[in-house]
């Protein structure tokens, strides 16, 4: 939960050009809370989630390695660590560069992996066995990473909006056929059945999202300011396309499990 | 086991690496497009020299000013009796244009050196909007930054050609001196606290340029002798070129017309 709210705090700095009105790290205007007014409220209170989940990441990764007897749920949990750690690193040096695109990019790629193994692991301590082949699952997982990173170029101006829109038809066409298998496989199971449900809905209401995020942004363009309807909208946008990457991980995590 | 040790170990090297406030990049310069400020070079020889005047006509509708919503920082809300205005595209009365910058973009001697004037160009925030919305500086020539509003600041440039630079700027603090090395024509300047905030710079390297005003007029003076390529450029409407020659002590108008 708390790196979803990461993912929403990330986005808001984002969408409220908010980003860089904090031009210090680690520190806050030369301070531990700087003065929160304007744009400084949404760069800090990403920087305060940013650190409490490092620190349940932290936490995570010595209860796991304590208590957990499969190695790999271990390294999964460190892994979750080190990239959290990393993420906030390339945070600070974003902003100490004045935030370069390809830094920008990199930031909220790697956000998307971050939550990503957060999930990974929160699936490990409830595992779902599906029998099937995990192949579809695994590419829907790589083609919804991809689709983040397009839309994250898109978002920092790097690209044109054409990329991120084949690559959401890409993504898409690989989560249904994903996620068909299952449905056709396990008709009268709704246990088995869930998670592809849960992804084929977040599917929808992601591209219905995108489309809603295009559609704010284009109607307030020409404003003088970042408007609500455009933030609220891209947020939306962000956040669940955060919980589909989540929802593909949980599905190829749980098909051909036999762990 | 040792390998995740070492890895969150090099995470902590490079967190505490990362360590340190907001330091701003040194500036890249190149002498020869850089005089230094105040130094010699060549100055506008306004009694000898050509002057070129004219305006900058709007053709279209008067846009209608946005409003700006400040109401997330009831300081700069507070410091309007009425609420703000965009300043974007501003037509003046007479059906003129506002904050349009008009240079020299070409034509002028190549082997002559310009003297970048000691001076500074002040940029002042208040009311959490920056005055004058434009101004034109030379490159090497400091632009003196002044916070006179209660609130935080942070002055973001955003230039294609020269370095990056973000600073915050305190209530109370000092003024804050930056300078730009290479022509650039116009930096846009916002506020990231503050994103209603906007300002432009254009960062010429020759004295020949002018921002128009209430009048919605320019004047170029002390311009030698030759053929040139006069431009303006405003912040919506982009740039648009005419070439106008010139003799000494000639008198010529040059107008504009921005079509909305």
């Amino acid at each position: 939960m708390c790196a979803l709210a990461l993912v929403a705090a990330g986005g808001l700095a984002t969408s409220n050009d908010a980003a860089l009105s904090v031009p210090d790290w680690p520190l806050s205007l030369g301070r531990l809370v700087p003065p929160l007014e304007g744009g400084i409220r949404y760069e800090f209170a990403h920087r305060v989630l940013a650190a409490l989940v490092a620190l349940l990441a932290g936490v995570q990764a010595f209860r796991t390695q304590a208590r957990e007897l499969r190695r790999w749920m271990r390294a999964l949990a460190w892994w979750t660590l080190g990239a959290v750690l990393a993420q906030a690193v390339l945070g600070g040096v974003l902003v100490k560069l004045v935030d370069p695109k390809v830094l920008a990019i990199a930031h909220a790629s790697l956000a998307q992996i971050c939550f990503g193994l957060t999930v990974a692991v929160a699936a490990g301590h409830y595992p779902i066995h599906i029998a099937g082949k995990s192949l579809a699952p695994r590419l829907a997982v790589a083609a919804l990473f991809v689709q983040t990173v397009l839309g994250a170029a898109v978002r920092h101006n790097a690209i044109g909006l054409a990329s991120h829109i084949a690559g959401a038809i890409v993504a898409a066409a690989v989560v249904m056929w994903a996620s068909m298998a299952i449905l056709m496989q396990y008709m009268d199971d709704d246990k088995m059945r869930r998670p592809a449900v849960i992804l084929l809905s977040l599917t929808a209401a992601q591209i219905f999202s995108g489309f809603a995020a295009y559609t704010a942004g284009a109607v307030t363009a020409d404003a003088p300011q970042p408007m609500p309807l455009m933030i609220w909208a891209t947020v939306a946008h962000v956040v669940v396309g955060a919980l589909v990457f989540g929802a593909a991980i949980m599905l190829a995590m749980s098909v051909g499990n036999s762990r | 086991m040792k390998k995740i040790w070492i890895a969150a170990g090099l995470a902590c090297a490079l967190t505490l690496a990362g360590c340190g406030g907001g330091d701003k990049p040194a500036p890249k310069s190149d002498a020869a497009a850089t005089p230094a400020a105040g130094g010699a070079g060549a100055v506008p020889d306004e009694a000898n020299g050509a002057t070129i005047t004219g305006k900058v006509i709007f053709d279209g509708t008067k846009p209608a000013p946005k409003t700006l919503d400040m109401s997330a920082v009831p300081a700069c809300m507070n410091a309007h009796k009425t609420p703000a205005k965009s300043e974007e595209v501003v037509v003046n009365d007479n059906g003129t244009v506002k904050n349009a910058f008009v240079w020299i973009k070409s034509g002028l001697p190549a082997n002559t050196t310009w003297q970048v004037p000691s001076t500074a160009v002040t940029l002042t925030q208040e009311g959490c909007m920056y005055t004058p919305h434009v101004i034109g500086v030379m490159a090497g020539q400091n632009v003196d930054i002044k916070n006179a509003d209660p609130t935080n600041h942070n002055i973001h440039p955003m230039p294609a050609n020269n370095p990056d630079f973000n600073q915050s700027q305190p209530p109370g603090s000092g003024d804050i001196d930056h300078s730009f090395a290479r022509e650039e024509v116009l930096v846009p300047v916002k506020c990231n606290i503050h994103p209603w905030m906007r300002a432009y710079i254009g960062v010429v390297s020759n004295p020949f340029f002018a921002v128009t005003g209430d009048d919605g007029t320019f004047t170029i003076k002390g311009l030698p002798p030759g053929t040139y390529t006069i431009e303006v450029v405003h912040e919506k409407y982009g740039p648009q070129d005419q070439q106008i020659t010139v003799g000494a002590k000639d008198s010529k108008t040059q107008d504009f017309t921005i079509k909305g």
